[in-house]
């Protein structure tokens, strides 16, 4: 559970003013670029400038090839010493990390400040891929790879269209083996933005935020059809065997009774990257099988 | 305003006037055990939602079906049970530390229980542990192991062979066991992500909605053994409270008495840690509370203080789960917001 919650919170915690992704004045193309955001480093792959990467945060696991770079801290502790010694020309740092940001300016450094987006985060996905796509010379593959997962979501929305949509509970974190700690995906974000895209319906809709901690009562309350668990690959032992069994207490929530609790193990669900149209197909065929026969 | 200074005084009469010991004692438990049992009743049936009292207790619709039923038998009566054990524990457990240091700003927290306890619970959420033993689960059981290591390492520095306790050992000790545990929670925090921090941080806020009654039936026990224990402590205390050695001279065991108590209030304080996180403020503010109510007698403060905790916690934990609904506020948040300034507010006037 630690990657994915853990993703969820660290654009909690990054958001900016609201403002769009702009991209940086840059003159010369990025050539050796440090990305402290996972996001941010598998769009880089997915537009061709992997190459170009030669570092990434400590939470980077995917693609594959990013286990073999240097790791050099994430939000709270990027190791600024360590990435001065790999002699980036861009680093990608989140919003919120002014200081960091400062400080590489300083050393005549340029920097990709990455904001994601509320309001409209996938959209904000899209908007990021293009601009690096200008900061480091793949303005193309960048516009094939917004054009491809934009075909990616229409294809998925066009399955579920007109289809009764279910309402839905995207819990992202749970302390394993009891009811306790659990967090949920809000009303809004990009979490909301992907299951409304699949054809659901959150329960928490009107809850204006990213995430929520719901009481067991307002858990029953909200009653919701599908419960749908998102979980990272990383620490699989954290939870026991059986584990989605303590959600049977709960049984005159419908998604219990109706054997609708299921969970998706990935990172793909949560990431706001190029691999948003698998999360959404993902979530997609857990809440509406028969359309994907 | 007249008549409430004469029911003031007349109540004052009530509780700590002349009459013998006896009296007075059925006479408080009678009133804070009225309110205990009110709060306890009358709390279930409020919450961040509304549900059909009738319908909730209605047997001929299945348990599964009947959400209102569920939301009262799940998410409802165990948090107040939980919080009422709770709020006992950790009220009582402050009454005998405040006597055994004879220190009225001392709390159950004070020599470290709730650090180890937290450590515990931290190295779980983050490191992850699977061990659980019958009803306990990993959390709560690494955070039980953390504090009693943190009341053997103090117990085992302030204690000497037939020797009264140090209580300025028992405090230093408890002091710098709190700030060790704490470096080393933090240390532990620095080194996961954000995601078990958070949790983390969550834990450590404290939580009464605990998801049914087997976490509940776990930690009872303990605080029953504990219960019994504080049962025999009252005079004891009522003389350790003004000097160790008049208390011996009058026939107290002195040292046996403070290390009962050092043990039960520390086995108190761990079963309630573990159940709902570190909920502060209870076991100072409700003490102090009971005590302009009824007097400084322990033999009436102490049973007192527990009836009196169990409903001040089930309400703080009323206000957490309907303030801001549908979210919470975190039960710990509200004990404290109301807690500290009380608590600045003894400081003040004691000084």
């Amino acid at each position: 559970m630690r990657g994915l919650l853990g993703v969820v919170l660290a654009l909690l915690i990054a958001l900016g003013s609201g403002c769009r992704n702009a991209a940086p004045p840059t003159p010369a193309k990025a050539q050796r670029i440090v990305s402290l955001v996972p996001a941010v480093t598998e769009m880089l792959f997915a537009i061709g400038a992997g190459p170009q990467v030669i570092g990434v945060s400590s939470f980077d696991h995917f693609p594959p090839e990013v286990e073999r770079l240097p790791k050099v801290g994430a939000l709270i502790d990027p190791d600024t010493e360590r990435i001065l010694s790999l002699r980036p020309d861009l680093v990608v740092v989140y919003g919120s990390q002014t200081d960091t940001e400062a400080r590489f300016k300083k050393a005549g450094i340029q920097t990709f400040n990455y904001r994601h987006d509320v309001t409209d985060a996938i959209r904000g996905t899209f908007d990021t891929i293009t601009a690096l796509g200008a900061a480091t010379n793949h303005d193309a593959q960048a516009r094939a790879v917004v054009e491809q997962m934009t075909t990616g979501l229409d294809r998925i929305r066009m399955r579920v269209a007109g289809l009764p949509r279910p309402r839905t509970m995207l819990v992202i974190g749970r302390q394993p083996g009891t009811l306790q700690g659990i967090y949920v995906a809000g009303g809004s974000g990009f979490l909301d933005e992907m299951l409304e895209t699949a054809g659901g319906q959150n329960v928490f809709e009107d809850f204006k935020k990213e995430a929520a901690q719901p009481s067991s009562e307002t858990l029953l309350r909200r009653a919701p059809d599908v419960l749908l668990e998102l979980r990272s690959p990383q620490p699989a032992g954290d939870y026991p065997a059986g584990d989605l069994g303590v959600w049977n207490t709960l049984a005159s929530i419908p998604a219990v009774r109706d054997h609708r609790v299921h969970v998706i193990v990935g990172d793909f669900v949560v990431v706001p990257g190029p691999r948003i149209a698998e999360g959404v197909e993902a979530i997609a065929r857990t809440l509406h099988p028969d359309a994907f026969k | 305003m007249m008549a409430e200074g004469a029911a003031h005084t007349a109540l004052h009469h009530a509780l700590r006037g002349p009459r013998p010991i006896r009296t007075r004692l059925v006479l408080t438990v009678a009133g804070f055990g009225a309110l205990a049992v009110a709060t306890c009743v009358l709390a279930p049936l409020v919450g961040s939602s509304s549900i059909n009292l009738r319908r909730a207790l209605d047997s001929s619709i299945p348990f599964a079906a009947n959400v209102d039923a569920q939301i009262l038998f799940i998410a409802r009566l165990p948090r107040v049970l939980a919080g009422a054990l709770v709020g006992a524990a950790l009220a009582s457990s402050g009454v005998v530390f405040q006597a055994l240091l004879r220190n009225p700003l001392a709390t159950p927290f004070t020599l470290g229980v709730s650090a180890g306890a937290s450590l515990g619970a931290m190295l779980v959420i983050i490191l992850g542990g699977t061990i659980a033993v019958g009803p306990w689960s990993p959390v709560p059981l690494a955070s039980l192991a953390g504090a009693g290591l943190a009341a053997a390492i103090v117990y085992a520095l302030a204690n000497g062979p037939r020797r009264v306790m140090s209580t300025t050992v028992l405090l230093l000790a408890g002091v710098t066991l709190n700030a060790f545990f704490s470096a080393l929670i933090v240390f532990v925090q620095y080194l996961a992500d954000f995601a078990s921090v958070y949790r983390a941080t969550r834990w450590l806020m404290g939580d009464l909605d605990v998801g049914g009654f087997a976490p509940i039936l776990a930690a009872l026990p303990l605080v029953a053994v504990a219960a019994l224990i504080f049962m025999r402590l009252p005079a004891a205390l009522n003389l350790m409270g003004v000097d160790p050695d008049s208390a011996s001279s009058r026939g107290v065991d002195v040292v046996r008495a403070q290390r009962w108590a050092f043990f039960s209030a520390s086995l108190a304080t761990s079963a309630a840690v573990a159940l709902a996180g570190p909920i502060g403020f209870i076991g100072i503010v409700v003490p102090h509370l009971v005590r302009l109510l009824v007097g400084v007698d322990h033999r009436i403060v102490l049973p007192a203080s527990a009836l009196f905790g169990a409903s001040f916690l089930v309400l703080c934990d009323l206000l957490a789960r309907t303030l801001l609904a549908p979210v919470e506020i975190p039960v710990g948040v509200v004990t404290a917001i109301i807690g500290g300034p009380f608590f600045l507010w003894l400081l003040v006037r004691d000084a």
